[in-house]
């Protein structure tokens, strides 16, 4: 059988959260009204001068150190030259010839799947303005601009073509995105644009040496689209392969509805930048001691927060990647464990009741109801018995939705657990007269009708009654019959 | 030098619509043009570094603060066309 080896290179455009862009004062603010942040200089006015904003050159060095790469002592701007509507500039400052990184590297996978995968290099640049070809599902008869993104400082980082399957694809991707929020530089957030892929794809003969010929993929909104794009793209060439068709370099465009990827209809134009270096702007200059103290800045990162969760909370391999994959996430997890040392029952709480409930109403832990404290006074009053793991269950859903403290919830809706053993008694004999068939089970052997039993005091209790004094007491009580 | 067809192709770039003649006037002084530029090689510049900037400056910044914007309809005064408070040009097909 022949088999084929798959190539993938991606290119991640990264918004950075600064409050200005890149080279004006215009905020950064997603969502405001159409062309309200724009100014002379970043819609291209005659006379203008650009002015570089510090903040992104700092979040782009702290970038580039997170992610292992040399950051360049001195480095320029290039424009990039091209006709679109969305750039009234009619270029793009980006860089070319002097980055500000290169040769950095990110590990992705774990275990035995563990690898390396090669950064090339690390630019600094400006999006372009947004254009629309509907409002709504009304299609235009022409398309409309919208520059407030335009001047928005860019992270353009460009992987190696290390990437052997469209599922590593998907791990690089979601590695990434970890460590740039862990940076806190950018949210990384596919719906608003403040994160955008496009991957270069092509296959080979297993063995050979020289690279198949590779299509471009773009218009991919989420990870997983990424993921299904490239693995109908490999498809596709392969077979094309097989039928000794001819692969053409191009670009695709990938199709969400229809699954499938298709060559982008573009006027017969060469792609020919004339990039050169930008005489508006002067070279930076990165001394180290710039770079020692932004390396100073860099937080744990993911990774390592992953094997100390490990090693220092015993949590597994699955479970500690899940709680330190969100930095907001890990610190709610520490900040509860710090409160309540039980870090195996506040990684279930956390793992299953907190990040299922906010999943369900689609909100970050960061505007959890539930604050961190407020879990650990629930596991507080779980082990003190004063309720039960159920009801404990019962008043997390209510201190989710209202905000409350557990004590007041408990109180108010009188859930303190039954301790008492007359008290359980007095309802057990009457669940054991109301079910005379059931002790007669029982009687013969039949040992499963406990559970049975033991639900009808939970019932009659409204799941306030101790379970393990329940069933203490319920067993005793049968023997005696 | 230069040929014909790299005017041609230079003009398309950047969207200039050149006659016949002005083809051929462009293509003769680009070559000079070229050939004077040209001399710059004979220059021994090994231990030059690349100059990309002709001031002697370095890291020029602004601090990350945001300024007032234009107004909405500022800017879109220059608009040919308006819709929905968007620049309206030609169709584009992404």
């Amino acid at each position: 059988m022949v088999k084929y080896e798959t190539i993938i290179g991606l290119e991640v455009h990264i918004h950075l959260k600064t409050e200005s862009k890149l080279f004006c004062g215009c905020s950064t603010e997603f969502g405001a009204a159409p062309n309200t942040h724009a100014c002379p200089v970043c819609t291209g006015m005659p006379g203008i001068l650009p002015v570089v904003n510090k903040k992104a050159v700092e979040y782009t060095i702290k970038s580039a150190l997170a992610l292992n790469c040399e950051v360049a002592s001195r480095s320029i701007f290039a424009r990039k030259n091209y006709f679109y509507p969305d750039l009234p500039k009619n270029y793009q400052i980006s860089q070319y010839e002097e980055p500000l990184a290169q040769n950095g590297y990110l590990e992705i996978g774990t275990g035995s799947e563990r690898k390396r995968v090669g950064i090339t290099r690390i630019n600094l640049e400006e999006d372009a303005g947004k254009l629309l070809h509907y409002i709504g599902s009304r299609e235009i008869d022409g398309s409309l601009v919208d520059f407030n993104r335009c001047g928005v400082p860019l992270l353009e980082i460009v992987s190696s073509p290390d990437i052997t399957s469209p599922e590593e694809a998907y791990t690089y991707l979601t590695t990434l995105k970890n460590i740039i929020r862990y940076l806190e530089v950018s949210d990384c957030d596919m719906e608003k644009g403040s994160l955008r892929c496009d991957a270069n794809v092509s296959v080979r003969l297993a063995g050979k040496k020289k690279l198949g010929v590779k299509a471009e993929v773009k218009n991919m909104n989420s990870f997983r689209a990424i993921q299904k794009a490239l693995e109908y793209e490999v498809k596709r060439q392969i077979k094309a392969l097989e039928s000794e068709e001819r692969i053409i370099q191009e670009t695709r465009l990938w199709d969400e509805k229809k699954e499938r990827t298709y060559p982008m209809r573009s006027k017969e134009e060469a792609h020919d930048y004339r990039y050169f270096p930008e005489p508006d702007l002067v070279p930076l200059i990165v001394e180290k001691e710039w770079i020692e103290n932004i390396r100073k800045t860099i937080s744990e990162l993911p990774d390592r927060r992953r094997e100390r969760f490990i090693k220092e909370y015993k949590l597994s391999e699955y479970n500690a990647g899940v709680l330190t994959a969100e930095k907001a996430l890990a610190n709610y997890f520490e900040k509860v464990v710090k409160l309540y040392n039980n870090p195996k029952v506040v990684t279930n709480w956390v793992m299953v009741e907190l990040l299922g409930r906010l999943n369900a109403v689609n909100k970050e832990v960061e505007e959890s109801p539930v604050s961190p404290g407020q879990l650990a006074e629930l596991l507080k009053l779980m082990e003190k018995g004063t309720i039960s793991g159920k009801i404990a269950k019962t008043v997390f859903e209510e201190m989710f939705n209202s905000g409350k403290n557990p004590q007041v919830i408990v109180k108010e809706k009188k859930l303190v657990q039954i301790t008492d053993e007359k008290e359980i008694g007095k309802i057990v004999e009457e669940v054991l007269k109301e079910n005379p068939d059931a002790v007669e089970e029982y009687g013969k052997g039949k040992e499963k009708t406990i559970g049975h039993l033991v639900g009808q005091v939970m019932r009659k209790t409204q799941g306030k009654a101790n379970p393990q004094l329940v069933n203490k007491i319920l067993k005793e009580k049968l023997l005696k019959k | 030098m230069i040929t014909k067809e790299e005017v041609e192709y230079v003009a398309r770039l950047a969207r200039l619509k050149l006659t016949k003649d002005e083809k051929e006037k462009y293509t003769k002084q680009l070559a000079d043009i070229l050939k004077y530029i040209n001399k710059l090689n004979e220059l021994d510049t090994e231990k030059v570094e690349p100059t990309s900037h002709v001031l002697r400056l370095s890291n020029v910044f602004r601090e990350d603060k945001v300024r007032p914007s234009l107004k909405q309809e500022e800017i879109l005064a220059n608009a040919p066309q308006v819709e929905s408070s968007h620049f309206k040009v030609k169709k584009v097909i992404e």
